[in-house]
């Protein structure tokens, strides 16, 4: 069909037939961005600053005479680059994000709005505590919803992250065991913990030993209780666990690990699927910290900010860190060192009073669902991840049974024989519009694929992407691996070669001519 | 309940196809006996609304920094952020996006994290620096563990001008390591004895780049010193705008250097998320902590980015990784990149060339208060004075006044004669109007 001015105004029979390389690179919406340092020029700016005084410099001679190098874009290029660079990502908005262990939720606007008034967003840290009341209140009231939730009567707040969470847990441990005379060595780690577990206790100063995982998945009580001794300062666990089960003999655990006169950390990672269902305070924990990027629903951002509170038992409660808030009923007060306490802090997490951002987001999101919604937040998340496992457990291989938590673990066993690795597997799936589940971990499985959907997905969601697994494992099992081993075919990048840039690192951009450029390679 | 799709009816489907009549049915491995059967005794669930007015009420009693005269420092500083900057870290492929590791489907976050690498090794002058840590505090003690690692020493120097919470920070991270930390007394004057300090123990030296009293000098002999020991050289950066228009710490000698880069596109935030800033020499690169982004190709041979030298880390090392940390400051990373990107080698300089000048302006006022005087002759935004009253308490009658004047030292320093002494800083953000308000208020209390 044609429209008067000559117009053709339905796709001809041609339009279809075949793909070429385009000219520019680009590929329709898919624009192709170099690096700001390939085309910016120095003297450009997209910020329009005033001139400066000419007061007499008080610089002390110490002026910077060497040019930076820095590049500079004006206002319209700038926000073009990075459009342009946000549209090569994949996100929770885009669409399902199973990654296992992380807690894609959707992340409420609300939040975001709420952080950014300037009454939260652009106060001070060091000012006087009177100008900064409702601050105090915010995380006064997080940590109430915290410990409400957790069945703890503490938690230090200031902690950045959930490896910098479980460091101030273990160094609250370690403090209180040195505070009885009991310096002990050795911290227990089960073989299907999170990596930062081990390296946690590393960098607290004790040594790891391992406690291999059971046929079924969960922790081995027998070789728990055997390898549990007066070195033993603390045993580190998950649970919910990396493999999406609850620890059902944690009660027996905690009462094997304090008998022993040692410490119970829990790793809260998995805290979104039991919140609100059971507190972990009632299970013999001593500590744990609370990831807010993940079960509170604070953004991920591409790899942070997070925040990792940790409530701490009565026991540990006294060598929670500064600072720390006080209200006697005149307002709220901060213990900004160890010497204004008069308890025995284990020292300072961090400058200041820890993700204040976070804050904000968490509470406006536990307020937003209420201690009813909180409970139906875990209840749906487990619901839909058992949803996924009853839905895929005949063609894919589940290692530990038909039942999980908030998350669903396979392995590569389904693969046999196909030459297709979960790698390849996990690639399809991007071809697919899916990002990929977690991948090789926990390491207690060959070839782990960890399934996480989170509550915030609809039935709908999770029918399409059965559906799609699916397909995938039939066609994997049917031989058809080129699906596979070529992908992903419709991404701004193909697979990229991690080996050559690990053997020979390329950390930034050099400029094409400079003399000192032997030890780093020029970005082309 | 807005953020959750499933309705009764598709639970009740679902419950069907998994095979359990309840869903508690599911929660079976839960002890049964502390299984909760109510809520927590928390409130209930609320509307947009509410909670939106609720949290507004708690944000309306605090004193906002931009609605008043406003000289603190000390490690957070104040500037203006374009507005293109928080937009564009809002897009949801950057905001909620995970950690790239599928590289294919996170070009985005790894391209700007290869600039902000490029772009904070240039302004410390080093060779290279990672995706970022926490914040310049804890950036701080991981450049210590590792300057242990790199000398197989255990004992840090850390100048009496560092930021005392870094320096609490750093000690805490070394106590049960074993590890050494030897602090100097503060020097109010800046001038301090490190070199003798430094000796065939040492790991290394670490000092603050504007010091914590807001001085500025030439570590050049320090850092010769140091590694004459084989000790290196730690400088700590709390406020990055200083290096457009200070000598960079790589020019001196500086072995790693770290820095606080919340003054670049991120905000004050009440302490947080701020953004850990670390770079270092080349030769030192396998010991860095924290995830790096480095350049390669892909398939068809086309540039492409992806996290590497992950052997360093912990989700491959475990207890012998360079560190623990795993979350990073990425989002901030990312405001700081687009902010560097839109200031551009001649607005750093500008921008820092109007800090100067208004912290010399502010010097020039004030110092001619009777019961004022300036302890920092070389500075660049922020400076120490000695009031002739107990610092603490002139702030907080200011602060009755709606002027937020400065840190008292004594607030960050609980041992020394720092009682009378006030730390301010100015930036761009202050106007000629908020420094006559500080002066008059100041000669008034002081009178």
């Amino acid at each position: 069909m044609m429209n008067k001015q000559g117009r053709p105004s339905q796709p001809q029979s041609d339009n279809a037939s075949k793909s070429f390389e385009t000219f520019s690179g680009h590929r329709g919406l898919q624009q192709e961005e170099g690096i700001i340092f390939d085309r910016a020029r120095s003297g450009e700016t997209g910020v329009d600053l005033p001139i400066p005084g000419s007061r007499p410099s008080r610089l002390g001679g110490l002026e910077r005479t060497e040019e930076i190098g820095l590049a500079g874009l004006s206002e319209p290029e700038a926000v073009r680059h990075y459009v342009r660079l946000s549209q090569k990502n994949y996100s929770i908005d885009t669409g399902f994000y199973p990654l296992g262990s992380c807690t894609m939720k959707h992340n409420p606007r609300l939040n975001e709005k709420v952080a950014r008034l300037p009454g939260f967003a652009d106060i001070h840290p060091l000012q006087p505590v009177q100008t900064v009341q409702g601050a105090l209140e915010v995380i006064d009231t997080l940590a109430h919803w915290l410990k409400e939730l957790t069945g703890m009567p503490a938690v230090a707040m200031s902690p950045k992250a959930g490896a910098h969470g479980e460091l101030c847990g273990l160094m609250a441990i370690r403090a209180a065991l040195e505070a009885q005379g009991d310096a002990r060595k050795v911290v227990l780690v089960p073989e299907s913990a999170h990596g930062t577990n081990p390296a946690t206790a590393a960098q607290c100063g004790y040594a790891i030993k391992t406690i291999p995982a059971a046929d079924d998945g969960l922790i081995h009580l027998d070789e728990l209780k055997a390898q549990l001794n007066d070195e033993v300062a603390a045993v580190m666990l998950t649970n919910p666990n990396t493999c999406g089960l609850f620890e059902r003999d944690i009660v027996a655990v905690a009462d094997a690990v304090h008998a022993a006169g040692a410490y119970l950390y829990c790793d809260g990672a998995n805290f979104n699927a039991i919140m609100g269902k059971v507190r972990p305070g009632d299970l013999g924990i001593d500590a744990m910290h609370i990831n807010l990027h993940k079960t509170f629903s604070t953004p991920h951002g591409g790899g942070g900010p997070g925040a990792g509170p940790v409530v701490l038992s009565a026991a540990l409660a006294p060598y929670a860190p500064v600072p720390y808030i006080v209200n006697e009923g005149d307002g709220y007060h901060v213990i900004e060192t160890e010497e204004q306490s008069d308890v025995s802090p284990l020292g300072r997490m961090t400058a200041f009073y820890g993700q204040m951002g976070m804050f904000t987001r968490a509470l406006t999101y536990a307020m937003s669902h209420g201690a009813d919604g909180l409970r139906q937040v875990a209840e749906d998340a487990v619901l839909n991840a058992n949803y996924v496992l009853a839905k895929l457990k005949d063609l894919f291989s589940a290692p530990f049974g038909d039942r999980c938590m908030h998350e669903c673990l396979f392995d590569d066993a389904f693969l046999k024989d196909t030459g297709i690795t979960t790698l390849d597997f996990a690639k399809a799936m991007i071809d697919e519009g899916y990002h990929p589940m977690t991948v090789y971990f926990p390491l207690v499985v060959h070839g782990a694929m960890l399934i996480e959907p989170t509550e915030t997905e609809s039935k709908e969601t999770l029918d399409r992407f059965c559906q799609v697994m699916r397909s995938l494992a039939l066609e994997a099992k049917d031989g058809q691996s080129d699906r596979f081993t070529q992908a992903p075919q419709y991404t701004p990048r193909r697979r990229l070669d991690e080996t050559q840039a690990a053997r020979n690192p390329v950390l930034r951009w050099l400029p094409p001519k400079s003399d000192d450029i032997s030890p780093l390679q020029a970005a082309e | 309940m807005r953020y959750l799709p499933l309705n009764d009816q598709d639970r009740s489907d679902m419950l069907g196809v998994i095979g359990a009549s309840t869903i508690d049915e599911l929660f079976t491995d839960v002890p049964q006996d502390l299984l909760l059967r109510g809520d927590v005794n928390l409130p209930k669930a609320q509307g947009e609304l509410d909670v939106e007015r609720a949290l507004s009420k708690m944000a309306a009693k605090n004193t906002v920094a931009g609605d008043v005269p406003f000289f603190i420092g000390a490690g957070a500083y104040r500037h203006h952020i374009p507005a293109s900057v928080d937009h564009l870290i809002q897009r949801s492929e950057f905001l909620t996006a995970y950690t790239p590791y599928q590289p294919e489907i996170s070009q985005g976050t790894l391209q700007a994290l290869f600039e902000f690498q490029t772009q904070v090794a240039m302004l410390f002058d080093m060779d290279v620096a990672n995706a970022s840590l926490y914040d310049g505090s804890t950036a701080c003690a991981e450049a210590v563990m590792m300057a242990h690692r790199v000398t197989r020493r255990s004992k840090a120097v850390l100048s009496g001008n560092l930021h005392p919470q870094y320096v609490d920070v750093v000690k805490t991270q070394s106590q049960y390591n074993n590890h050494d930390v030897v602090t100097n007394a503060a020097a109010l004057t800046g001038d301090e004895d490190l070199i003798s300090a430094i000796d065939e123990g040492t790991s290394c030296v670490v000092v603050q780049y504007p010091d914590v009293f807001g001085h500025i000098k030439d570590f050049t002999a320090l850092a010769d010193a140091a590694h004459e020991k084989k000790a290196l050289l730690i400088v700590a950066v709390p406020e990055v705008v200083a290096l457009g228009a200070i000598k960079s710490p790589g020019a001196m000698g500086a072995d790693i250097v770290v820095g606080e880069g919340q003054s670049v596109g991120v905000g004050l935030n009440f302490g947080g998320p701020y953004l850990g800033l670390f770079a270092t020499r080349q030769k030192y690169v396998r010991q860095m902590p924290g995830r790096v982004c480095g350049q390669t190709v892909d398939a068809e041979g086309k540039r492409g980015f992806v996290l590497t030298l992950s052997t360093r880390e912990q989700h491959i090392r475990r207890e012998k990784a360079t560190s623990n940390i795993c979350t990073n400051s990425g989002l901030c990373s990312l405001a700081f990149t687009i902010h560097m990107t839109l200031l551009g080698e001649a607005g750093l300089r500008r921008l820092a060339a109007i800090n100067h000048q208004k912290a010399v302006q502010l010097a020039e006022n004030l110092e001619h208060i009777d019961g004022v005087e300036i302890l920092t002759p070389a500075l660049f935004n922020e400076f120490a004075v000695r009031l002739s009253k107990p610092a603490a308490h002139i702030v907080d009658r200011l602060a009755e006044q709606n002027i937020l004047a400065g840190v008292p030292a004594s607030r960050l320093f609980t041992h020394g004669d720092a009682q009378d002494v006030l730390i301010l800083a100015a930036t761009e953000t202050n106007t000629d109007e908020d420094i006559t308000a500080l002066v008059s208020a100041l000669e008034e209390a002081l009178s």
